[in-house]
């Protein structure tokens, strides 16, 4: 029988099969960020153990940076970067730090310098890992306890997951882009539909994306429930590789799932009818159109949400008025992203009642933007232009929402209190996102 | 990681579905550098609310609705839990960096049918006292499933990485055929 793309990257990671014990599969790339390491750290230093493999090992800063430009981060988010780096230099593992010119968000960089690849398993303390996906790698994120588990042994015991495919039929509609079909896709299978899989996301619609635009569908496959989400790779995956000084290796071209492997589970999402999506609630499957209304409550759950987001029933999403826009996080802060909403804001400006940022994903992409002039096209818009790091996405630095302000956000998360205590999240695509700010209530690009 | 074998108590009921990492320790939390302490921080912004469950009910077990820690993958979640005092959670289903982080830490994570789930709440809610048994492998009388592997861990509170460690020669092998 065939095997999926999951199946060949398992079986070719398994240091031991389990008798009475899960597999043991071997990690080529451990990503590491402020956040979740110290422990970690902490923890090989105690037992006396060290990191067997700095080499397969790198680390950013990201979650605690100011992006300001004037901006310290605050005496606990700097102890907590001081730690990494101590922590770095103590153990020998590689440090992008800011203002290094290659630090950036962790699942930004992970890609742009070259280190994602086909075929290869890489963790991080970090649930958003799964975008790595996009290149057809086994990515998923794991807790601080594991993240020392890998430090110390470069292997993690795990246990297969179920295989999940979502297959998008048909073309997109013009306005329609990536993080609709997720966001689409969440709200079909639902925030728990993934649980305990891992999702291979194929058909037109997926062949069709750039590589920005499978980052974003993997990204957000967490919050489907999903451990991981994979592409297979092919020949818009070469072209991105090789861009980045990447030999392409022939045998990755086996990789993609056989025609005859079976999946445990398999949805397909109609691409024809996906629209631009709007969430309303607290979680990232409380997800509408654009075109409709605030749907009524279906469950206590959807209740609550509603009054958490200050939202009534029957209100049409268009009429929702906003008081913050925030394009960036490991979802949408890629250069293209950046692209698709400076041709949205050229020449406008944004609404009066809006105050909206644009913080790029790395110390790369925002040089890479200024040479193309979009951050002259943001700030002449009146977007605050800020440094590379995840900012409004989690709020652990100063960038976050004030209690009851409402946010058109391109992040990943609208549970309740993410960006801010008392903050109100609504995820779009940062060309809802750009237009909203334009329009001070939800709008698509004219 | 601390040993587990089973705990008879009053359990806490948090019947709402997909109660997200964010909620159980908000992000400015994470900033702390340790292991411990986290329990005061315990469903911070929830317990603002006078009428939110953990501000009247008392106990050793967690039953809570289905999908119970989704989102984010910070361990300092089942800390938090641990440190303000659960030593078992029951619920339909988990997210599955949660679930794995809350082993990895002697937090034992029973998963049960919906129905049963249901009975345990409403007995919780009568005050009753119930009894996880991880070496019976049941939960207020209802068996369930735990592979044999995490369940030994937890039992013996062992040390993951050193069993691993164990396996360095399969390690290294594995290293030198795929340089």
């Amino acid at each position: 029988m065939g095997r999926t793309l999951f199946e060949k990257v398992w079986d070719s990671h398994v240091v031991t099969h389990g008798e009475g014990r899960p597999d043991l599969l071997y990690v080529d790339l451990h990503l590491v960020h402020e956040v979740t390491s110290p422990q970690a750290f902490e923890g090989l230093r105690l037992a006396g153990r060290k990191v067997r493999r700095p080499d397969l090992t790198v680390a950013t800063m990201d979650h605690n940076v100011a992006t300001g430009d004037d901006t310290p981060a605050d005496p606990l988010s700097q102890q907590q970067l001081d730690a990494l780096a101590t922590n770095c230099a103590e153990f020998g593992v590689p440090l992008h730090a800011t203002g290094s010119g290659r630090e950036g968000i962790v699942h930004v960089i992970g890609p742009e310098l070259g280190l994602t690849q086909p075929g290869m398993t890489i963790v991080c303390g970090d649930s958003h890992t799964s975008t790595h996906g996009a290149f057809g790698a086994l990515a998923f994120g794991i807790g601080t306890s594991e993240v020392e588990h890998v430090l110390a042994t470069q292997a993690l015991s795990q246990r297969p997951a179920r295989t999940l495919r979502i297959f998008f039929e048909g073309e997109r509609a013009p306005g329609v882009t990536a993080k609709d079909l997720v966001l689409a896709a969440i709200g079909e299978i639902g925030v728990d539909g993934g649980v305990g899989h891992v999702i291979e996301y194929a058909g037109p619609a997926i062949e069709a994306l750039s590589m920005e635009g499978r980052h974003e569908v993997c990204n957000m496959s967490i919050e489907a429930g999903a451990r991981a989400g994979m592409i297979a790779p092919d020949e818009t995956t070469f072209a991105y590789l090789r861009e980045r000084g990447v030999e392409i290796d022939e045998r990755w071209r086996d990789l993609p799932s056989d025609p005859d492997a079976v999946f445990d589970r398999e949805v397909v999402i109609d691409v024809a009818t996906v629209t631009p999506q709007v969430t309303w609630g607290t979680n990232p499957g409380m997800v509408a159109s654009i075109d409709d209304v605030v749907p009524e409550p279906a469950d206590e759950a959807a209740e609550r949400a509603l009054v958490y987001m200050g939202l009534e029933a029957g209100t049409p999403i268009r009429e929702i008025t906003v008081d913050r826009v925030f394009i960036g996080s490991c979802t949408n802060s890629r250069i293209e992203d950046l692209r698709a909403a400076a041709a949205v804001v050229q020449g406008r400006h944004v609404h009066p009642s809006v105050r909206a940022m644009v913080v790029p994903g790395s110390a790369r992409v925002k040089v890479q933007a200024e040479a193309e002039g979009l951050d002259q096209v943001f700030t002449a818009a009146g977007f605050e232009w800020r440094r590379a790091g995840c900012s409004m996405c989690l709020g652990m630095n100063p960038d976050v929402l004030a209690p009851g302000e409402r946010c058109a956000s391109t992040s990943n998360r609208n549970f309740e209190g993410r960006q801010g205590a008392g903050g109100r999240t609504h995820l779009v695509s940062p060309e809802v996102a750009a237009a909203t700010a334009l329009e001070g209530h939800f709008a698509v690009p004219a | 990681m601390k040993a587990f074998r089973s705990v008879t108590s009053t359990a806490v009921v948090l019947d709402r579905p997909d109660v997200d990492t964010d909620q159980i320790i908000p992000k400015q939390f994470l900033k702390r550098i340790e292991r411990s302490g986290f329990g005061e921080f315990l469903f911070f912004d929830w317990r603002k609310d006078p009428e939110f469950e953990l501000n009247h009910q008392r106990g050793k077990i967690l039953i809570a609705g289905r999908n119970f820690g989704c989102g984010s993958s910070r361990e300092h979640a089942p800390w938090a839990l641990e440190d303000y005092g659960f030593e078992a959670i029951v619920a339909p289903s988990y997210g599955d960096i949660f679930r794995q982080n809350s082993l990895k830490i002697g937090l034992l994570p029973v998963e049960l049918p919906a129905d049963q789930v249901r009975d345990l709440m409403e007995r919780a809610r009568a005050g009753a006292e119930l009894t996880v048994d991880l070496e019976a492998r049941t939960a207020g009388g209802h068996p369930f499933v735990l592979d044999d592997f995490s369940r030994e861990c937890l039992l013996e509170g062992l040390d993951e990485i050193g069993l691993t460690l164990r396996e360095e020669a399969a390690i290294a092998a594995y290293e030198q055929s795929h340089a």
